[in-house]
């Protein structure tokens, strides 16, 4: 080989301006995403002020004996997988059909006005959406109780009974999704090759047995991966909704605590630094163990279409 | 292809078939499509009515669709000593200007540099920062950095420094960037052009559907944040809107107090109903007066978003 070795520091030199570009970036994750990551040492230590997270003292799995022993571990892990299994399968089925209806139904200015009127929830805080829930469910002044007292029913305690709130929770999460997750399969149905749905009207195939035969199958591909990413997500709870539907209200902890807000509570509430650092390290490598899977059987589906 | 008659009248029986079958669906579409918007916008028309209606009647009969007694007595009480809610305001408009220029520069500078397809290491740094979406040190470390070591609680920095930049959003501007024909930034190096001038002068120009909406997406973050103030602020000067909102929601006493100190009120006879509710307006209203315009982008970006996966 006669060829001029390129060496380490030759690229360096002929990449400069691109790699000066970078260095903002690089500086951001590293200090935003990296080093924190290097602080999951604190899930093994006996956290305090003055050592900070690489000086405070070991203390082996006492974090970890101490969350997986009083059972707040099992409650906010199974917590969190059900409420993101029924937010997939619920949010899904909805955002399907609402896309598969917006395709069909013939006016065009009905299609747009009901489009921009689902897409609304997407754009509100979850501030602004406790404020709505608020409106609707407190005991006194809440619209739900105002319907009930109308139609000469007792007001029901909404605030106060746990076992409203997986159903509360998962409408809620359908609204907020809806008009988002329809547009992004109005998208894949817009791009169904137009000549397959005139291939079934010649056969004779009435617009039932399209939608059956045609569409849904040409959305599958979309659906499967859409889901398995989110699977790969069923252990990351959606901080902002959970705090601001419940908050701190303890009475409804047994059915809305999930890992995110138990972390939160932990780190802000109760002080317990080493306890829910060792809690975010065990959800961080659940997260991680299941995106690898989820991206694994997206690979195996359809290569394009993996994340990495 | 020649057509007989039997088969014209096959057609013909097979399209009224079809006729009746797309009316049924039509019924069918019309009618779910329709509620499911109503259980979209219902949830907007009642905070509103609300606002709009005498905190007596409130008290008495409850939050209503349609107020029965019309009221903007809570309006005018915000807008009389409007001082914390402008201050809120000032913080979640500058927070959001200066976070999306410099995120908005920030990321479709990186993602350039990624779409280059001359660059040697671009794939290693695309898994450097795409890596950070797969596994993180989780909130507690986080949290320390930011307090103990890069010492930002209670500044203004806090709002905006940890949402400057996304993954997600360098993905999708770097797949845009790479349909820009590389013929462009050849020539230009050709012509003696630098990096950064070929980067600022030809494709951000190309660029500007894409950063219209990732620039979107970032401003309605910053604008809907209330996270990062929850964890870092405690001032009263830096909270933005929706987190003053949500304090004020969860604190009318805290309210009071402020309404009475501030000369507002001098009795404690103060609608806290129908103020819970006119603050939400209040703070949400920019957002769905420039909702219609700025739908399609979104619209687009999810596109975008859901083709490439």
């Amino acid at each position: 080989m006669k060829l001029k070795q390129h060496g380490f520091w030759d690229d360096v030199k002929k990449y400069r301006s691109l790699l000066l570009m970078l260095t903002p970036a690089i500086l951001f994750f590293l200090l935003f995403a990296y080093v924190p990551m290097a602080g999951i040492v604190l899930a093994f230590k006996q956290f305090n002020y003055t050592g900070g997270i690489f000086g405070s003292p070991w203390n082996g799995l006492d974090n970890f004996k101490f969350f997986f022993g009083s059972g707040d571990a099992w409650r906010v892990t199974r917590n969190t997988a059900l409420y993101n299994i029924a937010f997939i399968v619920v949010n899904n089925c909805l955002q399907i059909f609402a896309a598969i209806m917006l395709f069909e139904v013939a006016g065009k200015w009905f299609r747009k006005l009901t489009q921009t009127v689902l897409f609304l929830p997407y754009f509100i805080s979850w501030v602004v959406v406790g404020a709505i829930a608020y409106n609707l469910f407190n005991f006194d002044v809440g619209t739900i109780n105002v319907l009930l007292k109308g139609l000469g029913m007792q007001p029901i305690d909404i605030y106060n009974t746990a076992s409203y709130w997986p159903v509360i929770l998962v409408v809620v999460s359908a609204w907020k999704t809806l008009g988002y997750g329809s547009i992004m399969y109005l998208a894949a149905i817009t791009s169904i090759d137009t000549e397959m749905y005139e291939a079934a009207e010649i056969d004779g195939a009435n617009i039932f047995q399209r939608i059956m035969k045609i569409t849904i199958p040409n959305l599958m591909p979309t659906v499967i991966i859409l889901v398995l990413l989110a699977i790969g997500n069923i252990f990351r709870g959606d901080f902002g909704m959970f705090y601001n539907m419940v908050g701190n209200n303890g009475l409804l902890f047994s059915s809305t605590d999930v890992i995110d807000t138990f972390v939160f509570r932990s780190l802000t509430t109760s002080n317990e630094i080493g306890m829910s650092a060792a809690a975010g390290f065990y959800q961080s490598l659940l997260g991680f163990v299941t995106i690898m899977l989820a991206n694994y059987a997206v690979r195996k589906y359809d290569k394009d279409r993996a994340l990495f | 292809m020649s057509s007989t008659t039997a088969n014209i009248q096959t057609t013909e029986v097979r399209r009224k078939r079809g006729n009746t079958d797309r009316l049924v669906l039509s019924i069918i579409g019309y009618l779910t499509l329709t509620l499911l918007a109503v259980f979209c916008i219902i949830p907007f028309i009642l905070v509103v009515s609300s606002s709009l209606s005498e905190e007596s009647t409130i008290i008495e009969k409850g939050f209503q669709l349609i107020p029965s007694n019309f009221s903007t007595e809570a309006y005018s009480l915000l807008f009389k000593f409007p001082a914390e809610m402008l201050r809120a305001y000032g913080v979640t408009i500058s927070v959001t200007l200066i976070g999306t220029v410099v995120g908005l520069f920030l990321t479709s500078m990186t993602a350039y540099v990624l779409s280059r397809r001359d660059f040697k290491w671009r794939g290693r740094f695309s898994f450097f920062f795409f890596f950070t979406t797969l596994f993180s040190g989780g909130l507690v470390p986080w949290y320390l950095m930011i307090i103990n070591y890069l010492h930002l609680k209670d500044t203004l920095l806090v709002l905006i420094l940890p949402m400057l930049m996304n993954v997600f959003y360098i993905i999708v501007m770097k797949s845009f960037m790479s349909s820009i024909p590389d013929a462009i930034t050849e020539s230009a190096k050709i012509d003696g052009a630098g990096d950064f001038r070929i980067f600022m002068q030809l494709i951000v120009p190309l660029s500007k559907p894409a950063l219209a909406t990732i620039g979107l997406f970032i401003a309605l973050a910053y604008w809907n944040d209330w996270y990062n103030a929850l964890l870092f602020i405690s001032k009263s000067e830096l909270m933005p809107l929706q987190y003053y909102l949500y304090k004020m929601l969860g604190n009318m006493d805290g309210m009071r107090k402020a309404m009475m100190a501030s000369g507002a009120v001098v009795n404690t006879n103060i609608p806290t109903e129908s103020l819970k509710m006119a603050m939400t307006v209040v703070a949400t209203g920019p957002i769905l007066l420039a909702y219609p315009f700025i739908q399609k982008y979104f619209v687009q970006g999810l596109t975008i978003g859901a083709v490439k996966g």
